[in-house]
């Protein structure tokens, strides 16, 4: 018998040869660089990464991500129930609206926060006269890593919302199911895996994201820095080794993430074909 | 428990889907609402249960009006067309949702789930997963559920529509067994008039958002009180026809009706078994083709006088299929028939029998 994995000729072994160099470039380099230099310098990255500031700007970063998880979550499921479930009078356009901070660059997010909460802002004198700081505050970063974080579950249970329909929980209450009980013991345990898969791609959005919480937090050294602003300034500061182990950090992060996304992806087109 | 439908209106968009349906089912009947699909049965049944808000209309179930009540206020059992079933769950606790969101004692749920196990034929499957489940099987766990907290009135919506035929006819026949013994009162909606025929006491069919008529498969069989329900209800040939006095005539055969206008245009129908055929080289049509469907013979010519298709059937061993085979001329008397004016559509009935 011949192989079956015969080598690509012709066309296919361009194009073959393309998407190689492709994802060798954008993808393999430049992770592999990371690997390798912090490899390389091992004691400098341990004592770099071991500094309050590195600890400040992780521990941020995590209770962003935390919050924006319990945040978004709640709100999210709430959401796409209002969304898919419900009809009334510009709900086409809230569904619209919902994928705004995709489409906004995170720069222009921070400034109309700026534009809201700060010095000269539209809510400042209420802010003020309770007490808050919120911009170049840690309540900014919070704020910032909610909004752009915002779609991902709710888009993720709504589309599991409108796959399985809305008979099961018709069910539930032609069997004398509070709306309560509907929702906790049918609704609940079917959107799950949507909540599972929202979840991983916001904590992956908080952990990532540098652009509103720069513009809005200023990235202050223990107050407002994160853990990508902390990379930011580390470069900027010439601690190369302090900023490529923080960034390798978050990748491995990020990677742990996708594996969770890809194992829960699986187990729902294995569900499927259900009832 | 009896049910009261009044004045009954919904639409959709712009489509009246029901179109002032009122009727009364009385407790303990089994009733089966039939009709094309599309018709507004369905929608009739959701707004009993609760699931559908009529426009305009009253539902009463045992005298008391539930137009203000919930679905889940009700108490009534409802079968779904595609199931339902909670996917997540096994099929005991599918079976034992109606009682443990009422709180009910476990050992008590336990029983009665293990009561319905036995009666639906489950027994051994409580801790299957739906999905492990046959269609008919799934369907018995969605009756088991909707029976557990024992519902005065049980609605099944196209209850055997998803299951193949031969479990159909099992399950049809078990839902006549379980309404005499459990003796609910039950509605089920169909498309299908053999089903409708064979387990309801009462049928009330529907079409077009409008309740054609009601009564017993008998009335409905032999009275049928508009052309729709006529033409709808059994194998039926609809032919052209002129009214002469107390005849029609569909070309050189005719047919005994009274009460239409002399020399009026006539659809006349006519039930395939209410008609004789047999090889006379003379006669008015020609036959086309012969089609043996188990026990009957089913026998399909063609009028020549009057252009139209027209079919009969035998049993298989019938006298009257002697001789009978494609292409041969054959003579034709209609043994009962009924006619309505053509330009009268679906209108009253004006034709009677002979």
């Amino acid at each position: 018998m011949r192989s079956v994995r015969r080598r690509p000729r012709g066309a296919a072994a361009v194009v073959f040869g393309g998407v190689a160099v492709w994802l060798t470039v954008l993808l393999l380099l430049p992770l592999g660089a990371l690997v390798v230099t912090v490899a390389g310098s091992a004691q400098d990255v341990l004592t770099q990464l071991t500094t309050q500031q590195a600890f400040d700007a992780l521990a941020l970063s995590l209770t962003a991500a935390i919050v924006s998880i319990v945040g978004n979550g709640v709100f999210g499921v709430a959401g796409a129930l209002v969304i898919v479930r419900q009809r009334f009078f510009g709900r086409s356009l809230l569904d619209a609206a919902v994928d705004v901070p995709l489409a906004l660059s995170p720069v222009i997010t921070g400034l109309g926060f700026l534009l809201v909460f700060g010095r000269s802002g539209l809510l400042h004198p209420i802010l003020d006269a309770l007490g808050i700081t919120v911009v170049f505050a840690w309540p900014s970063v919070l704020l910032a890593t909610l909004f752009v974080t915002l779609p991902f579950t709710l888009r993720e249970v709504a589309l599991v919302l409108e796959e399985i329909g809305d008979t099961e929980e018709q069910a539930a209450a032609t069997l004398g199911a509070s709306a309560w009980q509907t929702f906790w013991r049918v609704t609940f345990p079917n959107i799950r895996n949507g909540l599972v898969i929202g979840t991983t791609l916001t904590t992956a959005r908080a952990l990532g994201e540098f652009g509103a919480v720069l513009v809005v937090g200023g990235s202050i050294a223990s107050r407002t820095e994160t853990a990508t602003t902390f990379i930011h300034a580390a470069i900027e500061e010439r601690h190369e080794a302090a900023a490529y182990g923080m960034a390798l950090l978050l990748a491995a992060a990020a990677i742990a993430l996708l594996w969770v996304l890809q194992r829960d992806r699986s187990a729902i087109t294995t569900q499927k074909g259900g009832v | 428990m009896g049910i009261r439908v009044e004045n009954l209106v919904k639409s959709f968009g712009r489509t009246r889907v029901v179109d002032d349906v009122s009727f009364e089912i009385r407790p303990g009947e089994l009733v089966a609402l039939l009709g094309p699909s599309g018709g507004g049965k369905s929608t009739v049944l959701r707004m009993i249960a609760g699931l559908e808000a009529a426009d305009s209309g009253q539902v009463w179930l045992d005298g008391e009006r539930v137009d203000h009540l919930h679905a889940r206020e009700r108490q009534v059992g409802f079968v779904f067309q595609h199931y339902a079933l909670f996917r997540h769950m096994s099929v005991a606790e599918n079976i034992a949702f109606g009682l443990s969101v009422r709180d009910v004692p476990r050992a008590e749920q336990r029983e009665r789930v293990d009561t319905l196990l036995e009666v639906m034929g489950l027994r051994g499957l409580g801790d299957r997963a739906p999905a492990q489940l046959s269609g008919g099987q799934r369907q018995r766990v969605a009756l088991a559920r909707a029976l557990a907290p024992r519902p005065k009135l049980l609605l099944l919506d196209e209850p055997f529509g998803a299951v193949d035929a031969k479990v159909r006819e099992e399950l049809r026949r078990w839902l006549r067994k379980l309404h005499d013994e459990v003796h609910t009162t039950s509605i089920f909606v169909t498309h299908d008039q053999e089903e409708a025929f064979a387990i309801a006491d009462r049928v009330l069919i529907i079409s077009a958002g409008r309740l054609e008529q009601e009564g017993s498969p008998v009335q409905i069989l032999d009275d049928p009180a508009t052309e729709f329900v006529a033409r709808f209800v059994g194998d039926v040939n609809v032919l052209p026809g002129r009214v002469s006095g107390d005849q029609v005539h569909i070309g050189r055969v005719s047919a005994t009706v009274s009460g239409l206008p002399d020399g009026a245009d006539a659809h006349v129908v006519v039930r395939s078994y209410d008609l004789k055929f047999w090889r006379e080289d003379a006669g008015p049509g020609t036959v086309k083709r012969v089609t043996t469907i188990g026990d009957r013979v089913r026998v399909e010519a063609w009028l020549d006088d009057v252009q139209a298709p027209i079919f009969a059937q035998f049993p298989r061993r019938s006298s009257l299929l002697t001789g009978i085979e494609v292409g041969c001329r054959i003579a034709i008397e209609i043994a009962h028939a009924r006619a309505w004016p053509v330009a009268d559509g679906d209108a009253r009935r004006l034709g009677g029998a002979a």
